[in-house]
C-alpha cells in the first residue's frame, strides 16, 4: 500500500498531530514502507480463523453494578494544565 | 561493609537476615552507586534518596523486630512507565510533562507491600516503544558493556542496552539496583535482558496486573522483572504477580513459590527446537549459542525434539498492526487537557493537535500514524481483524507444540548489542530485533531470556525459553539448568564508576510548563 501525502495528513489529523510540511513528506515514505512491509500477511489464508480476542480462555470479570469509588475531585485535577475549582479549563468551544 | 551493591537478592536478604549490614547501608551502598555511575549510563530519569531511605528505615525497625516481609529492605529500580504515587511519572515522554500519579501500580504496590525499597524511575523508551531505549525524552541508555576490539582491549564506542527496559537493563547490569521492574509488549523485558547480561522474563499475560501501567498495547503489555540471577528473578516475580480486581484481564489462579521449583532439575523435561527460528542471516555465533544450550540442556538430562511453528515470520507484521492499532488507542488521553503539557493553540483543536505534535517522539508519532490509518473506516478488516486471526494461527502453532514438548528453546535476539544510531535511521530494522521475542506476546505465552555466552565481540548473548500458558515454574527451572552450565556473566570493567562530564540526564520531559496553573 503507497501512501500520498493527502492521506498521512488525513492521517494526522484524525490521530490530531500536528505534523511540518517537512515531516508529511518523510511519514509518506515510512509509512508507505511498513504498510507494504506488513502487507506479507495476504500470504496466509484466514478465510476459516476466527480473530483472536483473548489469550486464556477466562470468563470476563463482573461486579455489583454499585458506586465503590469517588470524591476523590482533587486528585483527578491534580496534574491538569489548566484548572478552575473542580473544572478542567479548555479554550471557548462554542460561540 | 563494600560492593554491597554487587550482591544478588537472594545473598542481600540472607546478609539482611543476618544482619551484616542494615538495609539503611545496602540502600545508601546503592545510592552512593547511582550517584557515581548515572551520569554516564543515563539509566535513572529521577533517583529518589529520600523515599528509599524512609523505606529502609522502615525496614531496619521491621527487621529488629524479627517481621520482615518477603522482600525487606531490598533496594529496586522502577521502570518508568509504572505509575509512582507522589513521584514523577513520564514513560519517559514529553507529553506527561511532571505528571505527579495519586496512585501507585498493582505491581509497584505489591513490591513496596513487600518491603522492598525503590531507589527510582528507569529510563526507558518513549511509551516503551522502541529496541534501544534511544526514544527515550532523558535521552539514551548506555549499556555498560564495551565491545572487545583486534587488540583485547575494550572500545569506547557506545552500545545501546536494549528497549524499551533499558534503563532497567543497565542498571541490573551495572549494579545500579539489585533488580528492576520492566514491561514488555513485544520483546521488550527479554531483549535487553540479552544485550546486557541479565535475567529478564515476561510472564504469561494476565499473570501481572497492568493496573497503574502507563499502557501501550493492553492486549500484549505484561510487567516483569529483570534481575542478576535466574534466582532473583523467581523472587521478583512471586512478588510482582497478583491477582488484580482492577485489571479485568489479571487471571486469578495461585502463584507459585517458584523458587522451590529452581531445585527440581531438568531431568526427563522435553525441549522443543523450532526449525523456523533458524532464519536467514542469523549470525554463525548465535547458531553457536542456540546449539550449546540444546547440548547443556540435553546433558542435564531434558529430551530434545525438532518442532515446527509455521506461522512465525508472520508475527511480527501482524504485530505491526495490532500493537500500533492498540497504540493510537491508548495515546488518544493525551489532549493536553487533564494531564500533562499543554501547548495552546487558537482553538481547542488546534490545541490537541499542538500538545501532541510536541509532546510525542518520532517513534510515537509513526506508532500513533500506522495504528490510525489501520483502524480508519474500511480498513479494519483488512488490517487489525487479518492481524488478530493471524494471531490465532500463532497462538494454535504452540498449542500443538505443547502436545509433544514442555518448553521451546530459542535465542532471544539475532543479533548482540548494537551501537548508538546504528538502526535508528529504519524502523524495519529496529522493529527485526523483536523477530524472536514477538511471538510469545503475540500468542499470550511466558517467555525469560537468560545469559549464555559472549559474542565475538565480548558482549552479552541470550538465551529464550517459552513455556506453556502460567507455568513460569518450569521456565525457571529450564533457565537455572542455562545458567548452571554457563555460568553467571558480568561486566568485566567498571569504566563508568565517576564520570562527571558525560550527558547527565536532563529532565527534558519536565521543562517549561506551558499554560499557567491555576489552584
Amino acid at each position: 500500500m503507497q501512501v500520498d501525502e493527502a492521506t498521512v495528513r488525513r492521517i494526522a489529523r484524525l490521530a490530531r498531530i500536528k505534523i511540518t510540511e517537512a515531516e508529511a513528506k518523510g511519514l509518506v515514505k515510512e509509512l508507505s514502507g511498513i504498510l507494504n512491509w506488513v502487507e506479507q500477511l495476504d500470504e496466509v489464508d484466514t478465510s476459516a480463523i476466527e480473530p483472536m480476542t483473548r489469550v486464556v480462555p477466562i470468563e470476563l470479570k463482573k461486579r455489583e453494578d454499585v458506586v465503590n469509588d469517588g470524591e476523590i475531585a482533587n486528585d483527578i485535577v491534580k496534574n491538569a494544565p489548566m484548572v478552575e475549582d473542580h473544572f478542567f479549563v479548555v479554550p471557548k468551544v462554542v460561540e | 561493609m563494600t560492593d554491597l551493591n554487587k550482591l544478588t537478592i537472594a545473598e542481600a536478604r540472607e546478609g539482611l537476615r543476618k544482619k551484616e549490614y542494615s538495609a539503611t547501608e545496602l540502600t545508601q551502598a546503592f545510592l552512593k552507586a547511582i550517584e557515581a555511575s548515572n551520569a554516564a549510563l543515563n539509566a535513572y530519569v529521577l533517583p529518589t534518596p529520600e523515599l528509599a531511605l524512609k523505606q529502609a528505615k522502615e525496614s531496619d525497625k521491621r527487621l529488629k523486630a524479627g517481621e520482615a516481609r518477603p522482600l525487606e529492605g531490598l533496594p529496586l529500580g522502577n521502570k518508568d512507565l509504572f505509575c509512582t504515587f507522589g513521584q514523577r511519572t513520564t514513560a519517559c515522554s514529553r507529553i506527561l510533562d511532571d505528571f505527579q500519579p495519586t496512585y501507585e501500580s498493582t505491581v509497584g504496590a505489591n513490591l513496596w507491600n513487600a518491603g522492598a525499597v525503590m531507589l527510582g524511575k528507569l529510563n526507558c523508551d518513549e511509551f516503551a516503544m522502541g529496541s534501544s531505549n534511544e526514544t527515550s525524552a532523558f535521552g539514551p541508555v548506555v549499556n555498560p558493556w564495551r565491545r572487545k576490539g583486534k587488540d583485547g582491549k575494550r572500545q569506547s564506542d557506545k552500545l545501546v542496552p536494549g528497549g524499551s527496559s533499558g534503563g532497567s537493563s543497565a542498571a541490573v547490569a551495572a549494579d545500579l539496583c539489585l533488580a528492576a521492574t520492566a514491561t514488555d509488549t513485544g520483546g521488550s523485558i527479554r531483549q535487553p535482558a540479552a544485550l546486557t547480561g541479565t535475567v529478564g522474563i515476561k510472564p504469561t499475560y494476565g499473570r501481572c496486573s497492568r493496573w497503574g501501567i502507563v499502557a501501550f498495547a493492553s492486549s500484549l503489555d505484561q510487567a516483569g522483572p529483570l534481575a542478576k540471577t535466574v534466582r532473583d528473578a523467581a523472587i521478583m516475580l512471586k512478588a510482582m504477580a497478583s491477582h488484580d480486581p482492577k485489571d479485568s484481564t489479571s487471571v486469578d489462579t495461585p502463584v507459585p513459590d517458584y523458587e522451590v521449583a529452581l531445585g527440581r532439575g531438568v531431568k526427563g523435561l522435553r525441549v522443543g527446537v523450532p526449525k523456523e527460528y533458524r532464519v536467514e542471516g542469523m549470525s554463525p555465533e548465535i547458531e553457536k549459542l542456540w546449539a550449546e544450550g540444546i547440548a547443556w540442556l540435553r546433558a542435564a538430562g531434558a529430551s530434545i525434539h525438532d518442532i515446527s511453528l509455521p506461522h512465525t515470520k508472520y508475527a511480527l507484521p501482524a504485530y505491526y498492526i495490532v500493537a500500533p492499532a492498540e497504540a493510537s488507542s491508548n495515546l488518544a488521553r493525551y489532549d493536553g487537557v487533564r494531564y500533562g503539557l499543554r501547548v495552546p493553540g487558537k482553538d481547542l483543536i488546534d490545541t490537541y493537535e499542538a500538545t501532541r505534535g510536541a509532546g510525542f517522539g518520532p517513534e510515537v508519532r509513526r506508532r500513533i500514524l500506522i495504528g490510525t490509518y489501520v483502524l480508519s473506516a474500511g480498513y479494519y478488516d483488512a488490517y487489525y481483524l487479518k492481524a488478530q486471526k493471524v494471531r490465532t494461527l500463532i497462538k494454535r502453532d504452540f498449542d500443538e507444540a505443547w502436545k509433544s514438548v514442555d518448553v521451546v528453546l530459542t535465542p532471544t535476539t539475532p543479533t548482540p548489542a548494537f551501537a548508538f544510531g546504528e538502526k535508528l535511521g529504519d524502523p524495519i530494522a529496529m522493529y527485526l530485533e523483536d523477530i524472536f521475542t514477538v511471538t510469545v506476546n503475540m500468542a499470550g505465552l511466558p517467555g525469560i531470556s537468560v545469559p549464555a555466552g559472549l559474542s565475538t565481540e565480548g558482549t552479552p548473548l541470550g538465551l529464550q525459553l517459552i513455556g506453556k500458558p502460567f507455568d513460569e515454574a518450569t521456565l525457571f527451572r529450564a533457565a537455572q539448568a542455562i545458567e548452571d552450565a554457563a555460568g553467571r556473566i558480568s561486566v568485566p570493567e567498571r569504566w563508568w564508576e565517576g564520570i562527571k562530564t558525560s550527558a547527565p540526564a536532563k529532565p527534558a520531559a519536565a521543562k517549561k510548563k506551558s499554560g499557567s496553573k491555576k489552584k
